[in-house]
């Protein structure tokens, strides 16, 4: 067995599952995943980048920044062939380079129209590994809060109802217009919900977080590194990127065994106790339903978890683990047995948005999806 | 409509007492409708809202959790922290613009076959009242394949 390192438990029990022996690559196959030798894998003296976004707000672009001085050592084995927040390039440059050209693709930010969605298509085309870089991509992320809405509500809030909105001839954005001259003008089509990446192409390495912090974007080097210069393989299809236990696992806040809360509040509504657990404390932090990786950066300076992470790796919602959670901690001083079933539901409307907040980053990629209109409730 | 509507209604049933009561049902030879299908787990706290969520998702049109009533739990507390994760996921699903009605959380005893079949027959009355599940159109958009376009 070859050493598959600690960070990656899931790796590690993927490659046994598949017999993986010897220093394997893996390559990706339209039907899943194929481990090669190193000996066998094609590949020039330097590896190729390409850096796309789509629905995102570049901080994404910023946290490849973020590599600092570790960019130069990065660029001592590889190319960036793309990447138009760094490079002078066009997108028919990506287009024209032979499929499967570049090494690793990074793209981030949600796919929220047409025009993401060709684009991350043409990257899966060009790319040999496609990463999911940032939340969004992951997940959905911010963007994939549209899902709470749709489109017809967002573009008639936006184009007609807002108060600075001067709209007489109620104009709204369409997919091709020609003008008085005669030449055709085109938009992308904005699509009714906002989608994963991998909800459109397949996606090969998932890195989480908004956006991926300084220590991730080592972990990624570092593998990318020892791929190219010592022949390590790289964890098997699918692998997300981070740790695969709890955020509470790394924070540094002080709990007590048990926790049991009288009543939420907000955080401009206490004082803070700065060495304390969030939920302790009463206030909403997402740390036990979201994935570790990122050092808790945030609980460190008073912000709660948010959620950005993901879930982990044992559920499938992320929402639906943190819901169990928070109606367990809530305390309950009289007989519970006394209680009606209403009483219980007005003690948890003291949620009060439990779908913004459990599914912030990650609505795209719950279970459901997106809201529906359902028959109304008399 | 051309089809008659069939709905899809999944009950999860605690071992031990709604299973049973279920079992009672059936062997009084109760009438129920047939439009139901029973995932016995071994406490209704076993049920995860992401169960109930995945059972939407996957095109069900109505979601019951069935379990011991309170104060009658064979692990003692398992039906107190169902009780409060169902009324918390609840408001969760209205928020997901689901009608409410097509959760139910109901207390059946073992010795309550009666009421099991009182309780999914009308649970099911309710389901063809409200029609199919919004979710069903959803899902089969999400089960697209990767290569085809995006419409809407």
């Amino acid at each position: 067995m070859p050493p598959v390192t600690g960070v990656y438990p899931d790796a590690a029990g993927d490659a046994m599952e598949n017999g993986m022996t010897g220093s394997g690559y893996f390559r990706i196959t339209p039907g899943g995943r194929d481990y090669i030798y190193r000996e066998e894998y094609d590949m020039a003296e330097k590896i190729t980048i390409a850096l796309k976004r789509g629905a995102s707000c570049v901080g994404c672009d910023i946290a490849v920044v973020n590599f600092n001085e570790h960019l130069f050592t990065l660029l001592t084995y590889a190319d960036i062939v793309f990447a138009p927040t760094l490079l002078d390039v066009k997108y028919e440059d990506l287009k024209n380079l032979p499929d499967g050209s570049v090494t690793i693709g990074f793209y981030h930010g949600a796919v929220r129209n047409s025009d993401n969605e060709e684009m991350a298509k043409v990257m899966r085309d060009k790319c040999r590994f496609l990463i999911a870089y940032g939340a969004c991509a992951h997940m959905g992320g911010i963007p994939g809060l549209a899902n709470a809405t749709t489109r017809k509500k967002i573009l008639e809030q936006v184009y007609k109802k807002t108060v600075s909105t001067v709209n007489p001839e109620g104009t709204m954005p369409m997919e091709t217009y020609t003008d008085e001259a005669g030449h055709d003008l085109t938009l992308p089509a904005f699509y009714d919900r906002v989608f994963a990446l991998d909800d459109v192409v397949d996606v090969d390495y998932y890195v989480p977080a908004c956006p991926p912090t300084h220590d991730i974007n080592m972990q990624i080097l570092s593998l990318v590194r020892e791929f190219v210069e010592k022949g390590k393989p790289l964890p098997p299809k699918g692998s997300v990127i981070a740790s695969v236990k709890t955020l509470c696992d790394e924070c540094g806040r002080t709990r007590s065994r048990t926790i049991s809360v009288a009543r939420f509040r907000r955080l401009q509504d206490l004082k803070l106790d700065e060495d304390k657990c969030f939920l302790e404390q009463g206030i909403v932090c997402l740390g036990p339903a979201t994935r570790a990786g990122c050092g808790a950066p945030c609980t460190a300076v008073n912000v709660p978890c948010r959620g950005c992470m993901g879930p982990t790796s044992g559920v499938m919602e992320q929402g639906a683990s943190m819901l169990s959670a928070i109606a367990s901690i809530i305390s309950i001083s009289d007989d519970e047995d006394k209680l009606s079933e209403e009483q219980i539901e007005r003690l948890m409307d003291q949620i009060i948005d439990p779908l913004g907040c459990f599914y912030r980053f990650s609505l795209p990629k719950s279970q459901l999806g997106r809201v529906v209109e359902d028959v109304k409730e008399e | 409509m051309s089809e008659p509507f069939i709905p899809k209604i999944i009950v999860f049933c605690c071992n031990w007492c709604a299973y049973a009561g279920a079992d009672l049902a059936g062997v009084s030879r109760l009438q129920i409708k047939p439009h139901f299908r029973i995932i016995r787990t071994l406490c209704s706290a076993r049920v995860d809202p992401e169960f109930i969520m995945y059972a939407f998702r996957k095109g069900a049109d109505g979601v019951m959790v069935a379990g011991c009533h309170p104060g009658d739990c064979h692990y003692i507390g398992g039906n107190y922290r169902t009780r409060r994760r169902m009324a918390l996921l609840k408001s969760m699903l209205k928020q997901f613009g689901l009608n409410t009605d097509r959760f139910r959380l109901e207390w059946v005893s073992a010795s309550e076959g009666e009421k099991f079949a009182r309780v999914v027959n009308d649970f099911i009355d309710r389901i063809v009242e409200l029609g199919p599940s919004p979710f069903g159109k959803i899902n089969n958009r999400d089960r697209r394949r990767k290569d085809e376009p995006i419409s809407g």
